[in-house]
């Protein structure tokens, strides 16, 4: 019986079969070709061309298979879309050899609801119920970027208590983003008390939210012209609770993670992604960061006054999930930073532009202003008109590069409005990161590209 | 505060020359950055809009813009997407891809017509890789073809859906009934 030999250096030992023979419980060729030492041991080289499509910049996500390996050791399994550890509804297509990934292809669209098109029929002052729906872990960066592109057709100028606000309330959210980002991370390696300790913290961050915008999520706090509402009283006090309790919970991790063998031994060199990589993929944000380049959009392309606070970039060297782990515990100390900053800075003054054709009066200007009660009239029923032109405007969301493209028309609803999601395109590098690896390294891999699937479907 | 955003030029128009000694005198901006992506295409116009650098091509250049603007130190193709002109211009479609350089801290929007009789343009994926999930996603909503992509199938919608959803033609509400093959015995 000829077992199917494919690494000539090991060749297999004829003396694993049992000495006592017994009649009829001889294993059939199938068992022994699927099961044994021989066809189990995987090829370290592999084939000149195959592993530089799927590192290098031509990854082939069609499955064909390759002849050179039989059936049995080669398989395609679906993970998710209900996987727990895929972050919500992803699924992939991964092709196994042994427990070896040799390809995968990421297959999405299990929520997509539509949103782009939606924002087609909603008017520019009800488009921020939608944008803050996408990304949900990080709604305020979806609201202010999509502000930012209106205000720019607009050509408005804010007043600065708005801009401190604004930086205030992304950068908090920011934090609470990357609290859920290293809580799952932590949890789908094995750290379940990871799990609670971010999630624990991160109620102090969606507290202040509630109190502040009404909701935990889903905020529409900010909007064109300015935000929903001014900052509730006694923020300080909060802001202060939270600048003081963040950073103690977060010393807490760094005794549970950073040094922890078993974290940086499931962590380090694993789901590995170069710069380059990153770059010809379009891929943003931490996972950028992670393989050593400077580039964050607060710094380069400052947007809504955060050039006057004080920050560094957090960058990594290896670009593994250990790396990206650390860029986002530690982005998180540095916005906790510039909340500091903006918590000690606050300017007096409105919290939305007196443009009154874009911004609705106050309340109380209502009942004795007609002017009031037609333009609240007005925004509240046609909305306002934004004048025709296109734009696209980017900002650092905690998950990369979140642009929002808008067509207006002259009209109040734009012509399209478009979404670069930053998790959308940060996918693409999962195929890269993963392609040789382990499937229990898959997990870690996904956990650290921080996908949010209502950010990638729309 | 809106310029904070891109940059904090005028948003005035590009400063132009044209070249003398061509057959037809081209205007080509002074900018040595936009005039290096420009130059070699010959369909390629700049402009300013709202203090973004956009290149209006041929849908035939995009390809070759496309080299030309990577070979200018644009490393990253953020996004690409398309615009439904119907009933507002005659060439129905837009597609509009957005690059941007870490290296000039610029960005460079190129856009392209493309009609409705044959909405075709080549793929950018050969270019930059990362373009691969927004072709099909524009595929997807728009019914655009990109030429040369490795795996031009929908993303977004079943594989089974009828009709292009980001069509202006593709009313809100439209399908009952989203998966209809489920209802079918095997």
């Amino acid at each position: 019986m000829a077992k199917p030999v494919r690494n000539s250096a090991h060749p297999p030992s004829p003396t694993t079969r049992s000495d006592l023979w017994v009649a009829g419980t001889e294993e059939p060729d199938w068992m022994v070709a699927s099961t044994d030492e021989g066809a189990q041991e995987m090829e370290r080289d592999e084939p000149q061309g195959r592993s530089v499509e799927q590192r290098g910049t031509r990854v082939v996500d069609d499955f064909v298979i390759d002849d050179s390996a039989s059936d049995d050791e080669r398989m395609i399994i679906n993970m998710g879309p209900q996987h727990p550890s895929t972050h919500g509804v992803l699924r992939l297509n991964l092709e196994l050899e042994g427990e070896i990934v040799r390809r995968v292809k990421p297959i999405i669209g299990y929520l997509h609801t539509g949103m782009e098109k939606t924002a087609e029929t909603l008017t520019f002052l009800q488009g921020g119920t939608n944008v803050t729906r996408m990304d949900y872990l990080a709604p305020l960066h979806n609201e202010l970027c999509y502000s930012l592109a209106v205000e720019k057709l607009l050509g408005i100028d804010l007043p600065p208590r708005t801009l401190a606000i604004r930086v205030l309330m992304t950068e908090l959210n920011r934090v609470s983003s990357h609290l859920v980002a290293t809580a799952t991370n932590g949890m789908d390696i094995g750290a379940i008390s990871m799990l609670l300790y971010g999630f624990r913290e991160r109620e102090l961050i969606l507290d202040f939210f509630e109190k502040t915008t009404g909701l935990r999520m889903n905020h529409n706090y900010i909007r064109p012209g300015g935000v929903a509402a001014d900052l509730p009283d006694g923020w300080e006090d909060d802001v202060s609770d939270i600048l003081e309790r963040i950073p103690a919970a977060m010393d807490d991790y760094e005794d549970l993670l950073k040094e922890n063998p078993i974290w940086k031994g499931r962590t380090q060199g694993v789901g590995i992604i170069t710069e380059e990589e990153c770059l010809a993929y379009g891929i943003t944000g931490p996972t950028l960061r992670a393989t050593g380049s400077q580039w964050d959009l607060r710094k380069s392309q400052p947007y809504s006054g955060i050039e006057q606070y004080e920050f560094d970039v957090v960058s990594g060297t290896h670009g593994d999930v250990y790396d990206r782990y650390r860029v986002r515990i530690g982005e998180m100390y540095q916005s906790l930073r510039i909340v500091e900053q903006v918590a000690n800075s606050m300017p007096a003054g409105d919290y939305t532009t007196e443009d009154r054709k874009v911004s609705p009066p106050p309340r109380s200007r209502i009942d004795e202003s007609m002017e009031a009660l037609i333009h609240h009239f007005k925004i509240y029923t046609e909305g306002y008109k934004v004048p025709e032109g296109e734009v696209y405007v980017a900002i650092e969301s905690p998950r990369g590069e979140l642009g929002c493209y808008i067509v207006s028309d002259g009209g109040a609803k734009p012509l399209r409005m478009h979404t670069r999601a930053p998790s959308f395109a940060n996918l693409q590098a999962l195929p890269i990161m993963m392609a040789d690896s382990l499937v229990a390294d898959t997990i870690a891999s996904i956990a650290s590209l921080d996908p949010v699937m209502g950010d990638v479907d729309r | 505060m809106a310029q904070d955003v891109t940059g904090t030029e005028p948003d005035d128009e590009v400063g132009m020359e044209s070249i003398e000694g061509e057959a037809s005198a081209r205007l080509l901006p002074q900018d040595a950055l936009l005039r290096s992506v420009v130059e070699p295409v010959g369909s390629a116009t700049a402009e300013r809009s709202l203090g973004d650098d956009v290149v209006r091509i041929d849908r035939s250049d995009l390809a070759a813009v496309a080299e030309s603007a990577k070979s200018a130190g644009f490393n990253m193709c953020v996004d690409v997407t398309a615009v439904d002109y119907k009933g507002v211009r005659r060439t129905r479609f837009e597609v509009v891809v957005n690059l941007l350089s870490h290296q000039h801290n610029r960005r460079l929007r190129i856009v392209t017509a493309v009609p409705e009789d044959d909405p075709t343009v080549p793929s950018l994926v050969s270019v930059y890789p990362g373009t691969n999930f927004f072709e099909r996603e524009v595929y997807d909503m728009f019914g655009i073809n990109f030429e040369g992509h490795p795996d031009l199938t929908r993303i977004l919608m079943p594989d089974d859906w009828d009709g292009y959803p980001l069509r202006k033609d593709f009313s809100v509400g439209e399908v009952p009934v989203q998966f209809k093959e489920s209802h079918q015995v095997q």
